[in-house]
Parts: structure tokens; sequence; C-alpha cells
């Protein structure tokens, strides 16, 4: 039986999207099993909409792209980009969301104000199981803003989601960050899976 | 169950057959899988079998987890690249860095000023037998083209790999254009690679490609690939072995005679090189029957996520999937076409593979439609995706495709998120060396040139401070046709620091001569920010890590000529704007010039933070003219985000009714 579990990253340039997406593949490769991922690079990373895509199998993967409809799981560092992407997200699959929204430039004082809250309620009705995390609090808790990305992946591993356990991604993290930076990492990982089990 | 939807054990068995089936190469274990299954004509070893054709180390040392880019260079250093040159521009800008990171210690790696000085450096080098490898994206190479066309002609004796990344969408870049008809015209070898592994596996091939035929050779990755990331083996990576040396021949200096020479040289050996190509072990034609798919590079993978979506419905066909595409591999491409009805041709940008398949099918008359972006049957601007290849594939197969089900309909009407167009950066210079000009200019009559950069960004509103944009350095030579047309206009070109070395000062040298009175304003963040923060002449730093001379910007422009050069911060409003008013003034004399210095966010620390008194606050003026994304309206008064703030200072200096105050940071940032 082969398994396989797509992942959609979808965050603001800047916000730390790529280091998940290392943490999904280092993850992978230590058990073994094949891992793709592509990454938004270049302008968008200025403040734009940015997308990660990683694709785990134990059996050969051709596109590091997916399609509409095939990401198991969506991790949304934002709740509007994670509406963005839903698109990639097949029927039953998994939202897992930083509540906080990241506001547009206002470019003029009429601009439309942005509610995260209307982006939730969207999320909340798309048939996914959705996980709302309140990264604020948890990055506040672990004393830095950088621990977002690792926080909201051990929210998705918490919920079983991802294929790896939080052990597998502690080692992850052990191998992947710089040793001044793990145990705030590690910390980060499981706050985030008890606030999604809460 | 839909066609796209992988997670399923039946669509997983098909990607996997079709896989085989086709005997791809996707991050299989062991030796690559595209085996023509059979010896070179010629008796050319392409390291069939083993996973790195280095000849200085063969074997595996470690898997890695690499970046494409990151692929190429360490391909190149395992290949034994002794210098390694070029310019950033995206997709292409991590391969050098990552070279000068892994450098086993006898590379020679540097950021070149523009991308026809890398490619000439590279020469020189390869003239004396080492190997080089030269990055770039897909328009530097318009850049590099003057030394390319004769560099074609004149030859190499060191192997010579050009990485040119291309950028189909585009995603970051001004045009569409495909290299692999760049090498149609320039008459090289072209090498287009499929993944991150397959790119690290060919970048071996080309160096010996190159030197078998002493000829550079290009090599064109796309974004997906140079930005896709997979496990690759990466072999030996010590330092490379010294080259001979330069040995003095006529054959390294073009003339007429000579040049005429080559021209017979090359074409006599491209048919040679498109034989050895239909052997080569990433070309592969593969299935039985009348129907045929011909593919390339990334779109070859959503091919094979296609035709597994599409599962047992998919009739019997034969797929040929074209890694070298100049010189086009004739006689593997016939072998494809023989007893074919029907083909369609899957690839982005150009269509290349279409044109040869065509060009083949009259020239032998094969009886054969081809189908692809000519007959509209694949679209003919923009990205592929598995989706879209799927939607072709099933036209051209007469089949039905469900569409996808997938989450963003269940999740009903309702707000749509924010547009997120990219924006200057909380507390970025640009941002306020726009607003000077802006501010300083408001009732006179002035064209806003702009260049190539972040500082294009400055075209957002509310700033609208770029009202031209061609390619790099044009800022400052479009704003002197312009002053030509309309003289009584005052013409700003905005450049930025590493691309006023790029191209901008021939620039400013024919203003300088021909008297056209512009005003230059140099934006000199002491980086090359918008690829990702590299150094070059201006910052002192190199790529081997040595501390080079700075070279000083005003200093180049008082030595070119120009005699209002001015420097100052832009983050002190009112001097900027009355800097840009003495600069305006000044044009009476001929070019001026404004160097605007204050370091990219990136390159600096951050200062102290603000708030905003919301009693005081009235107006929203910082919002209508800054559009700092650190600044948003909640419930009708500004905000400033703590995370984002960088502590610029200029929306405290902007605001009338001195609502914005600066508060010491507490703690440590983040
Ligand atoms: S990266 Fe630097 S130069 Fe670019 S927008 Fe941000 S602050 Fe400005
Ligand atoms: S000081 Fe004002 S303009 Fe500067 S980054 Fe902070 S909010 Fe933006």
């Amino acid at each position: 039986m082969s398994m396989q579990t797509n992942i959609i990253i979808a965050g603001v340039g800047g916000q730390g999207t790529v280091l998940a997406s290392k943490l999904v593949a280092r993850a992978a490769m230590d058990a073994g099993l094949r891992v793709r991922t592509s990454e938004t690079i270049g302008m968008a990373q200025r403040g734009g909409s940015v997308v990660s895509h990683v694709r785990v199998s134990d059996a050969p993967i051709a596109s590091p792209l997916m399609a509409p409809g095939m990401a198991d799981v969506l991790i949304g560092f934002e709740p509007g980009e994670a509406v963005r992407s839903l698109a990639f997200l097949r029927p039953g699959g998994t939202v897992v969301t930083n509540a906080q929204p990241v506001a547009p430039v206002a470019i003029s004082p009429a601009s439309a104000a942005y509610s995260g809250q209307a982006m939730l309620e969207r999320l909340d009705g798309c048939g996914a199981r959705l996980a709302v995390i309140d990264g604020a609090s948890i990055c506040a808790e672990i004393g830095s803003l950088k621990v977002l990305n690792v926080a909201l992946l051990g929210a998705a591993a918490g919920l079983g989601a991802l294929g790896f356990s939080l052990d597998q991604f502690e080692t992850a993290i052990r191998e992947s960050v710089r040793e001044r930076f793990v145990d705030m990492n590690i910390r980060a990982l499981h706050a985030g899976a008890r606030s999604a089990s809460a | 169950m839909h066609p796209w939807h992988s997670a399923g054990s039946r669509v997983d068995k098909a990607i996997v057959e079709a896989l085989h089936r086709h005997a791809f190469r996707y991050g299989d274990d062991g030796g690559p899988v595209v085996a023509r299954g059979r010896s070179s004509t010629i008796g050319v070893s392409w390291g069939l079998g083993s996973t790195v054709s280095s000849p200085w180390g063969a074997c595996c040392v470690a898997t890695e987890f690499l970046m494409g880019n990151e692929a190429i260079a360490l391909g190149a250093i395992a290949a034994g690249v002794g210098v390694v040159t070029g310019y950033p521009g995206t997709p292409s800008s991590e391969i050098l860095p990552t070279v000068a990171q892994r450098n086993p210690g006898r590379v020679h790696v540097e950021w070149s000023t523009n991308e026809k000085v890398a490619l000439e450096v590279a020469a020189g080098a390869a003239y004396a037998g080492a190997r080089t490898l030269v990055t770039m994206k897909q328009v530097g190479l318009n850049v590099a083209s003057d030394p390319l066309m004769s560099l074609a002609y004149v030859g190499v004796k060191g192997g010579m790999v050009i990485v040119v990344a291309d950028d189909p969408g585009p995603i970051s870049s001004q045009t569409e254009q495909d290299t692999r008809t760049f090498g149609l015209f320039s008459k090289l070898p072209v090498f287009d690679p499929a993944s991150p592994e397959e790119a690290y596996a060919m970048i071996g091939d080309a160096f010996a490609l190159s030197e078998r035929y002493g000829t550079p050779v290009l090599f064109r990755p796309t974004t997906r690939v140079c930005h896709g990331n997979a496990p690759v083996e990466v072999g030996d990576l010590s330092a490379p072995p010294a080259p001979d040396g330069f040995v003095k021949d006529p054959k390294w200096v073009i003339f007429p005679r000579l040049a005429y020479q080559s021209h017979l040289r090359i074409e006599q050996r491209l048919p040679q090189i498109a034989e050895e190509f239909s052997d080569y072990r990433f070309n592969a034609v593969s299935g039985s029957g009348r129907i045929g798919i011909a593919t390339q590079g990334i779109s070859s993978a959503y091919v094979a996520e296609a035709l597994a979506a599409l599962g047992d419905a998919v009739p019997e066909h034969r797929l040929l999937r074209v890694a070298t595409p100049h010189p086009f591999p004739r006689r593997l491409a016939l072998e494809f076409l023989e007893g074919l009805d029907q083909v369609l041709v899957v690839e982005e940008l150009d269509p290349v593979i279409e044109r040869e398949l065509l060009r083949l099918a009259g020239e032998c008359h094969l009886p054969v439609t081809v189908l692809g972006k000519g007959t509209g049957h694949v679209q003919q601007a923009g990205e592929n995706g598995v989706d879209s290849v799927t939607r072709a594939l099933a036209g051209f197969l007469g089949l039905e495709v469900a569409p996808a089900a997938d989450c963003s309909a269940s999740a009903g009407e309702g707000a749509e998120p924010p547009v997120r167009p990219p924006v200057l950066c909380a507390g970025c210079p640009h941002r306020a060396s726009f607003l000077a000009v802006k501010e300083a200019m408001r009732k006179r009559k002035a064209v806003f040139g702009g260049d190539i950069g972040c500082y294009t960004l400055g075209n957002a509103k509310p700033l609208d401070m770029v009202d031209t944009c061609l390619c790099m350095g044009a800022s400052v030579t479009v704003a002197q046709g312009l002053h030509v047309v309309e003289p009584d206009a005052v013409h700003f070109a905005f450049i930025g620091d590493s691309t006023f070395f790029h191209t901008g000062i021939p620039g400013v040298i024919n203003a300088v001569y021909n008297q056209t009175p512009i005003v230059l304003v140099v934006l000199d963040n002491s980086t090359t920010a918008m690829t990702g923060l590299q150094p070059h002449p201006g910052t002192g730093e190199t790529m081997m890590g040595a501390v080079a001379q700075q070279i000083d910007i005003a200093t180049v422009l008082r030595g070119l000529g120009v005699k209002h050069v001015e420097s100052c911060d832009p983050l002190n409003h009112d001097a900027a704007k009355a800097a840009v008013l003495r600069a305006v003034e000044a044009t009476a004399e001929g070019v001026s010039a404004l160097i605007f210095e204050a370091p990219c966010i990136h390159v600096a620390s951050s200062g102290p933070r603000y708030v905003v008194n919301e009693d005081a606050c009235k107006c929203q003026l910082c919002i209508t003219r800054l559009g700092c994304p650190a600044i948003s309206r909640v419930d009708g008064k500004m905000r400033i985000d703590d995370d984002l703030c960088y502590g610029c200072d200029l929306c405290a200096q902007m605001c009338p009714f001195d609502a914005i105050e600066r508060v010491e940071p507490t703690e440590g940032r983040a």
C-alpha cells in the first residue's frame, strides 16, 4: 500500500514558509521516503503571496507542483492566504491556519478593511478539518516571532495530518536548525501541537 | 474520485506505472533509467549507469536535499569547475553563492558587473583550459549575447557551461523569452533538465560535450527546476585539477576569414552533435501506438502526472522527451514520428520541439499532424501546470475530465482574501527617496524613469513614481530620449547601485557627452536587494570573501564629467527634498546627479519603534502618501504594526499633527 502526503504551505513573503517545507522534507528523507518541494522565490518575497508545495511519497513523484484538489493538508500562515490556496485542498483534507491576519498595505483611506475573521469563517465552512492556531500567543510564549512556522508544523503534526510524529520533527529540527535555535523551535513545535489538540 | 486526486492507491500505482513505462527518471533509486539501451554509434560514453559523470569522482558521497540551483552548483563542482562567474537574476541567483559556499578551495567565484562581463571573464579562463560556469537569467543572456555569438565561433578549450534560467509565467521577469531559441540562433548546444537531480547529473555531461567539441554550451533550467527541491546524490566535491594554461594561437583572435571557417565548422559539427544527442541518456522514446506526445523539462513531469490521472482511459501512445533541444536529436525524433498519425507537443515558452517535428515531418513526407501551441492545443503564453496539461491531453485524446473537486467551492461565497502585490519593505529607504522627489516635484512637470530592482516596486500606489521601465540601465537612456522630445519637463532616472554598475554607466557618459540634462538619482542601498542581497563593486566585498576596494559612485560620476553630484540621506525628508530641488536647478548646467545613500533594511539593523497617538491622529496622510506595510487602519485610526515597523522615522516626519511618536525599544527584537 503506498502512502502519499501532499502539503500546501501558504503565507506572505517574509513569514518563514521555506523552513517549514524544509523540515517536512528532512523528516521524509530520514524516514526513507521520497520528497519533492517547490518554493516561491523572487519578487513575491517582498510581502506578496508565497506558496510552497511539498510532496512526500514512498513511490516516485513526478511533479513538484500540485494541481487543484491534490493536497491533503493546507498550512496557512495567515487566514486569507489559507483561503486563497483552498483550491489545492482535496475535499475532506485538513487546514491548519494561524489566526492572526497580515494586513495588506493600506494605500488609501478607503482601502477596504481586511477581516481575518471573515476568512476564518470561510475556512470553517469549506468541508475540511480545521484547526485555528493562535500563533501570536505561541510566539509570545516562546519569545520569538520566528517560530510561527514550527508552531504551525507542530499543530499539523499533532493532528497526525503530516504522516510524521512530533519526535520525527524534533529530529528534523536538530538536523536542520542552528544549534542555539534548536530548543526554542522544539518548544514551539510542542506548543503548536498542544494548541491544535486543545 | 476526480482525476487529479492522487492520494489513492490506484492513482499512485498509475503514476508509478506511467513513470516506468516511459522510463523517465524522477528521483528513482539507482542510476538513470532513461537509458536508450544501446551503445552510441560514435563511441561516446554518456556515463550510462553512473549517477555522477564527473571524471574526478564518480561515487555518491552523500544524499542532500537540494534546490535545483544548488544541485547545478554542486554538479559543476563535482565536474571540476575552476572558474564561476555570473550576475544575479531570478530564478538563477542561488547557483553562484552555492559554489562560493561549497568552494573546495580552488574555484574562483565572482559576481561580475554584468552578464557580458561574466561571460568574457569565463571565456578567458576557458581559453586557458579551466572548466567554467557562467550563471544568469534569460534576459541576462541578451546582455551577454555579443560575446556569446562570437564565442560560438572562436570556441573554448576548457569546458564552458552557460546556465541561463528561463522564467515561464513570467514570475519575476520582463519577458518570456526561450533560451532554447537562443541556442538555435547562436548555434550552440542546449541542455534542458527536468528536475534538480537530473540537473546535477546533466551538468557533467554538458562540460564533457563542451570540451569534446570545443564549444560553449547552454544549460537551460526553468523556474520550477531552479526552485524545486529534491534529494540529490552528491559526489566528490574535492578541488578541481589545475588547467594547463593559455597557449598562444591565432585561433583566439576572431577575424572575418576565421569567422567564415568557424561558421563552416559549426555547420558541420551540428549534425554530429545531433546524432550524438539521439543516444543521449536523458532523451527518450517509449511506448507504442499511432498517437504521440512530445515534451521537455518540467512539462514532462506534468505529462506524467496527467497520464496517471487520466488512468486506464489513456489509449496506447508513444512518448518523446527531449532534453537536448538543440541541435535537435533528429534520428531519435524520426524514430518517434514514424507511424504516428497525431502528435501533441507539450512544452513551455517557444514551440521549439513543435517546429522541429513539423520540419522533420515535412522533410521526410510523414503523414503526421503536429498539434501544440501553433494549433491552439497548448497555451501560447504563461506557465504549464498539471491541470492545464491534463486538460490539453484530455482534449487531444478525446477524454472527458471532470473538474477537480477541491475545497474552494465548498468554502462558499464571501469576502475574498486581500490583493497582495509585492511592495517595498517597511522602512525601505527607496520609499523615502521616491517621496522626496515626489514632494519636491509636486508643482512641476516631471517624468520618473525607473529601472530593474526592488525600486521598480515604487510604481505601486500611493507612491506611483515609476513612469517607465524597460531593461537594466534604461532609466538613464530612456530619460534622454524623452528629454529630446519634451524638453520642458524634468526627466528623472532612478537607478539602483548594482544596476548603475551593471549597465548604467555608459548611459551617463552618453548624457554628459550629448549634453542632455537629465536628473540621475542613484538609489544606493549598498546591496543587490531584489535577488537576495548579493555584493557588487560598490560594497567592498567579493564572493571570495576578500575585502575589495569599494568603488565610490560619486567619484565615478565626477570622473565621467557630471558637474553637480550630491549625496544625501533620503530618510531626512526635508534635507532630501532640498537636495532634489538643487539637483533640478543644476540641470541648467547639464546632467546632474543625486545619490540617495541608505542601506537596505536587510543589511542594516533596525531603529526605534513608533506608535500612533490616536488622539492626535487626524489626516491619514501616512496612508495616502507612504504606503508603508507596517501602517494600517484599524477602526478608523492608524496603527503601526510593531513587528513590521523598522523604525525608519519617515512617517513621523511626514505627519503634520505630530501624531506618530517614537518609543525606544524595550527589548531586543526577534
Ligand atoms: S529588500 Fe531592501 S531594497 Fe528591497 S524593498 Fe526591502 S528594504 Fe527596500
Ligand atoms: S517608522 Fe513609520 S514609515 Fe518607517 S517602517 Fe515604521 S511605520 Fe513604516
